[in-house]
């Protein structure tokens, strides 16, 4: 079954301890000036916003059906089954396409060093495989972050929801959002107060590029076909009148020469190029 | 028909006005390319976690490839459609195409964060990405381009056993290079299908792929007017005026059924509005629409202008232009938007774009005196001389540039 996190902004207190756990699962420095910064970066793969004493984290939604994956030319960035999206840099080349397509603009880049990589939060892939929460949904000393499998998680969002009428916005952001992601949120302000998109479709994105892509094995030998058969038209009609023009000028010599015709029309198209 | 070298290739070097400005953009991009890998893509460009995406992309790329176009246009013209009149053409377009395709793979040698993985792809397969599919496209269109290159060196060098290979597999070969051009002209276009939230509504639209994919062969038609009036200019070469004319013509059919398309679809859309709402977008977007369709379209439906010199170069370089600027417009513009931050690129990322375009038109330069590109004219050449001594100090330059 696939985990997931829900974080429940409601009972979140700011305290920023799943920032610290994060930077010391992933090996990335931390202290007050990286504590200070609100905003993901290379060196912070998920950030707790405050805005008017409202807090929201911001992590990799961890898709379901991630973009990332999906336009990721050397297969580099994988969903796995159970959740997390990983990152391999020995793969990469540096393209950078997942992070024009990612719809949360997610993954960020190692701009300074000169052998890049691409960061963002990998939902802690050996701890889950391990059957351990996240570093930041075992630090959390409110349980705003929490771990789960997704569907218990998801019911537990709903009722929350039920139970507290006016305590929550009546929407559970990352439930289907391009196609529902391994990270679901939940909070009493608006989604877009925090720069989360409301204008996301319900439908995984990948599907966009590979409705066209899909098309290109019938596309190769059609036009391959098509192409040929041009080409086959339009020389046989020269073929043709070539024929016939040395027949009608030289019908004495008989039908001696159709074959001796079409070389030399062939040896002539081939000095072409 | 019988191609020759460019008989004004003379052997002393002469340091003209264009001269100075190659050297000064290959010295330019000579710095620009220390700084790139030697600092990283940080130092070396204005692209953040917000514009991952800069001119090396849009420009060097993007542009790069739709400028290119020309090859497969011209190469399904006269071996598919069996235009026999284009025929004298086709060896200056398929150099343009090939020298465009090197060029592109040198530009993602900078804009890639590894360049050294860039054989990545060959065996790390990812079916799903646009990226993967434009990546081997492209490596198996410059192969094509080498190969329908190849019979120009052979000749020169007289080499008839590779040189009748070439020949026996040329139609394949051609029928290979259209259908990769129509996979990734289009498919550069499908690379922006995955960001509907993310892209303006004046640009982002499910017809993307067909529209880079007319574009193409509008600027392939476009470049092929353009780089035929500039040799005859240039190199003194008779002007291939009949041809140019006939290009001139589908030109404009091409840009119409592009135009039709393009509105009908944001009508359809409804973002005909947005055309009309003052902004940013709005003053890109008609530049553009003014360049690629509007200008020129006024221009080539006179047959008066048609059929003059100037009036098809003036329109060539009018959609040029105009699908340069649509292209920017796309990967540029059209982000800026949703993304909140201004995109203009550092001096190395334009220092770099500029010493690839110069580089281009040197190596088009050498390419017309070293090897036989135009059509043997009537009258008597005389014989040509020594070739290897004829630009020494420009060689020099390009091997240092490191481009």
């Amino acid at each position: 079954m696939s985990k997931a996190l829900l974080y429940d902004s409601t009972v979140c207190i700011g305290c920023k301890q799943c920032e610290v756990a994060c930077a010391g699962q992933n090996k990335l420095p931390y202290d007050d000036a990286v504590a200070a910064e609100q905003i993901q970066s290379d060196h912070k793969m998920t950030v707790v916003l405050t805005r008017n004493d409202k807090f929201m984290r911001k992590l990799c939604m961890n898709c379901n059906d991630p973009s990332c994956a999906s336009v990721c030319p050397v297969g580099a960035l994988k969903k796995t089954a159970l959740g997390p999206v990983t990152y391999d840099a020995s793969k990469c080349m540096g393209c950078r396409y997942c992070m024009v397509a990612c719809p949360f603009s997610v993954p960020k880049y190692e701009w300074g060093k000169l052998v890049p990589k691409v960061q963002k939060c990998t939902m802690c892939p050996d701890r889950v495989a391990a059957g351990k929460p996240t570093a930041c949904a075992e630090i959390c000393p409110t349980g705003a972050t929490k771990f789960g499998e997704r569907d218990d998680l998801i019911a537990e969002a709903q009722k929350r929801i039920r139970d507290n009428p006016g305590t929550y916005v009546d929407h559970i952001y990352g439930l289907d959002e391009v196609g529902g992601t391994s990270v679901l949120l939940l909070s009493s302000v608006p989604f877009e107060t925090f720069g989360y998109r409301s204008n996301l479709s319900k439908d995984p994105m990948p599907m966009l590029t590979y409705r066209v892509l899909s098309h290109i094995p019938d596309f190769v030998p059609l036009g391959g076909m098509v192409l040929g058969g041009v080409w086959w038209i339009t020389h046989r009609r020269e073929e043709v009148a070539f024929a016939e023009g040395r027949k009608s000028s030289a019908r004495s010599k008989g039908g001696s020469g159709e074959t001796s015709n079409e070389n030399k029309t062939a040896n002539k198209n081939g000095r072409k190029l | 028909m019988t191609f020759r070298r460019n008989p004004v290739a003379n052997s002393t070097f002469k340091l003209t006005f264009w001269k100075l400005v190659f050297l000064f953009l290959m010295a330019g991009g000579a710095y620009a390319t220390f700084i790139r890998f030697t600092q990283g893509l940080g130092a070396s460009t204005h692209l953040n976690d917000q514009f991952p995406w800069g001119i090396w992309i849009s420009f060097d790329v993007l542009c790069g490839v739709m400028l290119a176009a020309g090859g497969f246009t011209l190469t399904a013209a006269v071996h598919i459609l069996n235009i026999k009149r284009l025929h004298s053409i086709i060896r200056p377009t398929i150099l343009t195409a090939f020298l465009g395709y090197i060029l592109v793979c040198a530009a993602l040698m900078f804009d890639l964060g590894k360049p050294y993985n860039i054989w990545h792809p060959l065996i790390m397969r990812n079916p799903h990405s646009v990226m993967f599919e434009v990546a081997y496209c492209v490596m198996l269109y410059t192969t094509v381009l080498a190969l329908e290159f190849s019979p120009i060196v052979l000749e020169r060098f007289n080499l008839q056993k590779p040189l009748k290979v070439v020949r026996a597999i040329l139609i394949p070969l051609v029928i290979c290079g259209v259908i990769l051009s129509t996979l990734h002209q289009s498919s550069l276009g499908t690379l922006y299908l995955i960001v509907p939230e993310k892209l303006y509504p004046l640009w982002y639209t499910p017809l993307l792929p067909v529209f880079f994919f007319l574009s193409a062969i509008a600027v392939g038609l476009a470049m092929t007017i353009f780089e035929s009036s500039l040799s005859s200019k240039h190199f003194g070469l008779q002007l291939e005026l009949p041809v140019l004319q006939e290009l001139g013509r589908v030109l404009v059919v091409v840009l119409g059924v592009y135009a039709i398309l393009r509105f009908e679809d944001l009508a359809n859309r409804h973002a005909l509005g947005l055309a009309v709402r003052p902004g940013y977008e709005m003053y890109l977007f008609w530049l553009e629409i003014s360049l690629c369709i509007i200008l020129p379209l006024c221009l080539l439906v006179q047959p008066k202008i048609r059929a003059s010199a100037n009036g098809l170069y003036l329109s060539a370089v009018l959609v040029v232009l105009g699908f340069i600027t649509n292209r920017m417009n796309v990967s540029i513009t059209g982000f800026e938007g949703s993304t909140g931050v201004r995109y203009f690129p550092k001096w190395t990322e334009l220092a770099v774009t500029g010493a690839i375009i110069a580089a281009g038109f040197a190596l088009f330069g050498l390419a017309v005196k070293f090897l036989p590109i135009f059509p043997k004219e009537e009258m008597a050449e005389e014989p040509i001389s020594e070739p290897v001594y004829a630009q020494p100090e420009i060689t020099a330059v390009m091997e240092h540039a490191g481009d």
